[in-house]
C-alpha cells in the first residue's frame, strides 16, 4: 500500500518535460468591459481607462501567442518549481475521520504561495509592453515578494506599497522584499491595511502610468485584472484535476480554499466549473465573529458597492462609506471579494462560508502537527472548513483543499498567540 | 431646462472672462462652515462651486482631499447632511453647485433617488470620478449634468466619445497623476485644450496640480476656467475651525480670481 504510493509521487515528481501550460482562451465570462453578470466592470478615473485597454487588449494578444505560452510555461516549471505536487493528507485524513483530504501544494513553489504564478504571468506582459517600472501592493507581503521576486529576476525597478499595521505583522516579508531590491513604502492612512495599499498602488499608477505597470494580486479591481488574474492562476485547478484523476480515477466531492479577493480560489475553482457534480467553499475570514462587526466576511455581512475599480459584494456602511475590516490574516483582511466569486455565488456554483480567527489558529496547529506542514494563516482558513466539517463527511468523500500558501511568515504571529514565545531579556 | 451651469458658461462667455472654481469638501470641517465658506468663496469671485462628498477611500485624490474627507466623515457628514448644506447655500445664493463624489455612496444611496434630491437641494451637476461612460448609470431625468473628465491619456477616439455624452462643461486634468499641488503645469497643456476644442463645443475647465495664482493665470490662458482643490483645502486644514479661517481662505480665493479672471 505504501509502495504504492510511494510509486506515484515518484513519478509526479520526476515528470521532467510533461509541464506545458495552456493559458484559457474560450471562457464566455467576463464580456469586453470585464463584467460578471451584473459584478465586475471598469469603474476608475480616466487617466487610467488607457492603460487599462492597452493592458487588455495586449493580454489577448498574449495568450494565444506561442511564444508567450512557452516562456511562461518554462518559466512556472523551472523558477516557480510547477507542477506542484497534490499530496494525500493520510494523517488528517486519520484525525477528522471523514473525508479523504488531499492538499494542493502552492505552498510548496518558490517565494512560498500561489502568488508566484500570477507574478510571472504580468511581468512577462509587462516586459511586451516595454513597461520597466512595477508596482504592487501586498497584504500579508507573499505578493509583494512574488512580485519583488520577478521584478529582480527580469530587472524592473520595483515599488511594493503595504500597509503600516501589515508591515508589522509581516515583518518577514518586508524583510525579503528589500533583500530582493524592491522598496517598501509604509501606507499610513485609514486602517493601515490591503485596502489602502491598494489606494497608493492606483495613485502611484495614476501618476506613473506611462512608464509602469501593476501588477495587481488578486481577481479584485478594474478589469481586465479579474479575468487576467484568474486566468493566470487557473494553472492550479488544471494541474489538480489532472492529479486527482490520475489518482483517484475520479474527481473530488468536494473543492475547498480561503478567500480574501479569491485568487487562489478562483484558480483552484475555475477548471472544475463544468463538472457539476464537484462542490465548491470558499472560505472567507471571520474574524472575531460576525456579530462582533469585527470581519472581513463580504458575503455575511456585506452589500453590493462599488470599491477601487469593481462592482462587488463589499463592506461598507448604508452611506456607502467602506467599513474596517478585521483578521488574524492580513492576506483575508479586506473590504471586498472578487467579482467573479459573487457572480458564481449568485449562480449557486460555489457556497462561501467562513471560519474565526481562533477557528483559523487551531486549524493552522492541527495541520502543522498531523502533517508537518505549517500553512499560511490564510490558508488555514480553508483547512478550519475541514477541521469543522470533515468529522460529518463519508469516509470515501474526496476532498481537494488548495494549500495556497506556508506559514514562515505567520510564525510569530501563531507563536505569540499560543504562548509559546520565549521572553527576551 | 437651462441648467445654472450653462447659464454661468454663458455669461462669462458674453463678459469674455475666464471662470474660477474653487473645490472644498464639504463637512470639513463641519457643515455649518462649509455653508459659509460658500458664500465666501461666492464674494471672493468663485464663479462655480466644486463641493466634495466625502468618500473613504477617494483613490483619484493626493493625500490633501483624503485628510479633509477624514475630517469631514469624523465630524458626521452624510448625504443628507450634504444635501440640506447646499439647501442652505442655495437660500442665499444662485453659484452654480457641482458635487464631486465617488460611484458607491451615490450608488448606496440609490442613483435615482441621489439624482431627485441632488436637483431639489440645488446641485446642478455631478463629476464621480470613478464612473467612465462606459459605466454609465442609466440617468433619470433631473437635472443634474453629469461632468466629464479627460485626461492626457485619454486617446483621440476616446476624446471624442466622452466629448459627445459630456454636459455642462468638459473637466480636463492638467496633470497625470491625482489631486493635489504641483510646481509646474504641463506645458503642453495649450495644443491639448486646442484639441478638444475640435470634438466639443463645451467651455472646458482645466484641474489637478493648479495651486498658486500665477498658475491659475497661465491655465486660464486657453481654458474658460481654473479649478483650484488642494490648495483652497489645504488653507481650510490649517486654520480648521478658527474664526480666521473664513477670512483667509477668502483672501487666497480672492487672488486666484483675480489671477484667472487677469488673463
Amino acid at each position: 500500500m505504501l509502495g504504492a504510493r510511494h510509486a506515484v509521487v515518484a513519478k509526479e515528481g520526476w515528470a521532467l518535460d510533461v509541464f506545458c501550460f495552456q493559458m484559457p482562451t474560450t471562457q464566455t465570462m467576463p464580456d469586453v468591459h470585464g463584467h460578471f453578470g451584473p459584478y465586475g466592470g471598469m469603474f476608475v478615473p480616466e487617466t487610467l481607462m488607457s492603460a487599462l485597454h492597452d493592458l487588455a487588449a495586449e493580454y489577448e494578444r498574449a495568450k494565444t501567442d506561442p511564444a508567450f505560452q512557452d516562456e511562461l510555461s518554462a518559466l512556472l516549471r523551472d523558477f516557480a518549481g510547477r507542477p506542484t505536487p497534490l499530496y494525500f493528507a493520510e494523517r488528517l485524513t486519520e484525525r477528522l475521520a471523514g473525508g479523504r483530504i488531499y492538499l494542493k501544494r502552492e505552498d510548496l513553489l518558490h517565494t512560498g504561495a500561489h502568488k508566484i504564478n500570477n507574478a510571472l504571468g504580468q511581468i512577462l506582459l509587462a516586459q511586451r509592453m516595454g513597461k520597466q517600472r512595477i508596482i504592487a501592493e501586498t497584504g500579508a507581503g507573499q505578493h509583494g515578494v512574488a512580485t519583488a521576486t520577478v521584478a529582480a529576476r527580469f530587472g524592473c525597478e520595483c515599488v511594493i506599497y503595504m500597509g503600516e499595521v501589515d508591515m508589522d505583522r509581516q515583518r518577514l516579508n518586508v524583510a525579503r522584499m528589500k533583500l530582493l531590491g524592491a522598496k517598501v513604502v509604509p501606507v499610513t492612512a485609514g486602517q493601515a491595511t490591503l485596502k489602502e495599499a491598494i489606494n497608493e498602488a492606483m495613485r502611484d499608477w495614476v501618476t506613473n502610468v506611462r512608464t509602469t505597470h501593476y501588477i495587481l494580486g488578486s481577481v479584485l479591481g478594474s478589469h481586465p485584472y479579474p479575468m487576467m488574474v484568474r486566468d493566470f492562476q487557473s494553472v492550479i485547478g488544471v494541474e489538480a484535476r489532472r492529479q486527482i484523476l490520475e489518482r483517484e480515477k475520479r474527481l473530488p466531492d468536494l473543492l475547498v480554499a480561503c478567500v480574501g479577493g479569491g485568487s487562489n480560489a478562483i484558480g483552484l475553482f475555475h477548471p472544475f466549473l463544468e463538472d457539476r457534480a464537484v462542490r465548491m467553499i470558499g472560505v472567507e475570514a471571520g474574524g472575531e465573529g460576525i456579530r462582533s462587526g469585527k470581519h472581513a466576511a463580504r458575503f455575511q455581512g456585506g452589500r453590493l458597492g462599488i470599491l477601487q475599480g469593481t462592482k462587488t459584494f463589499l463592506l461598507a456602511n448604508e452611506e456607502g462609506q467602506i467599513e474596517l475590516t478585521h483578521s488574524v490574516s492580513a492576506g483575508l483582511d479586506y473590504a471586498a471579494v472578487g467579482p467573479e466569486h459573487s457572480y458564481l455565488r449568485d449562480l449557486g456554483r460555489v457556497e462561501y462560508t467562513y471560519a474565526t480567527d481562533d477557528e483559523a489558529l487551531n486549524a493552522f496547529k492541527t495541520l502543522s502537527e498531523t502533517e508537518g506542514i505549517i500553512p499560511a494563516l490564510e490558508t488555514a482558513h480553508a483547512i478550519a472548513y475541514l477541521v469543522k466539517n470533515a468529522p460529518k463527511m463519508k469516509r470515501n468523500e474526496l476532498v481537494l483543499v488548495n494549500c495556497s500558501g506556508r506559514g514562515d511568515k505567520d510564525v510569530d504571529q501563531a507563536a505569540a498567540a499560543f504562548g509559546l514565545k520565549e521572553k527576551s531579556k | 431646462m437651462k441648467n445654472r451651469i450653462d447659464n454661468c458658461f454663458a455669461r462669462l462667455g458674453a463678459d469674455k472672462r475666464k471662470g474660477f472654481i474653487p473645490y472644498i469638501c464639504a463637512g470639513d470641517p463641519t457643515l455649518e462652515r462649509t455653508v459659509d465658506l460658500a458664500l465666501a468663496l461666492e464674494k471672493a469671485g468663485a464663479d462655480l462651486i466644486e463641493l466634495g462628498l466625502p468618500f473613504s477611500d477617494p483613490l483619484a485624490d493626493g493625500i490633501v482631499n483624503q485628510l479633509a474627507a477624514q475630517r469631514a466623515l469624523a465630524a458626521g457628514t452624510t448625504i443628507r447632511g450634504v444635501f440640506d448644506c447646499v439647501c442652505e447655500i442655495r437660500a442665499k445664493s444662485q453659484i452654480p453647485i457641482v458635487l464631486y463624489s465617488y460611484l458607491n455612496p451615490i450608488f448606496q444611496f440609490g442613483a435615482e433617488k441621489f439624482h431627485r434630491e441632488a436637483e431639489k437641494a440645488g446641485v446642478d451637476g455631478l463629476l464621480i470620478l470613478d464612473l467612465p461612460p462606459e459605466e454609465d448609470i442609466d440617468l433619470p431625468k433631473a437635472n443634474v449634468l453629469h461632468i466629464r473628465l479627460i485626461a492626457p491619456t485619454t486617446p483621440q477616439p476616446r476624446i471624442e466619445k466622452i466629448a459627445k455624452t459630456a454636459k455642462g462643461f468638459l473637466y480636463y486634468v492638467s496633470r497625470e497623476g491625482v489631486t493635489g499641488a504641483r510646481d509646474s503645469i504641463a506645458s503642453s497643456l495649450t495644443e491639448k485644450i486646442a484639441e478638444l476644442r475640435k470634438y466639443s463645443q463645451l467651455p472646458i475647465a482645466v484641474g489637478f496640480g493648479i495651486s498658486t495664482p500665477d498658475q491659475a493665470r497661465k491655465v486660464a490662458q486657453p481654458a474658460d476656467a481654473v479649478v483650484v482643490g488642494s490648495a483652497i483645502v489645504d488653507l481650510i486644514a490649517k486654520h480648521g475651525d478658527k474664526p480666521e479661517m473664513i477670512e483667509k481662505v477668502s483672501a487666497f480665493a480672492g487672488e486666484l480670481a483675480a489671477a484667472a479672471k487677469s488673463s
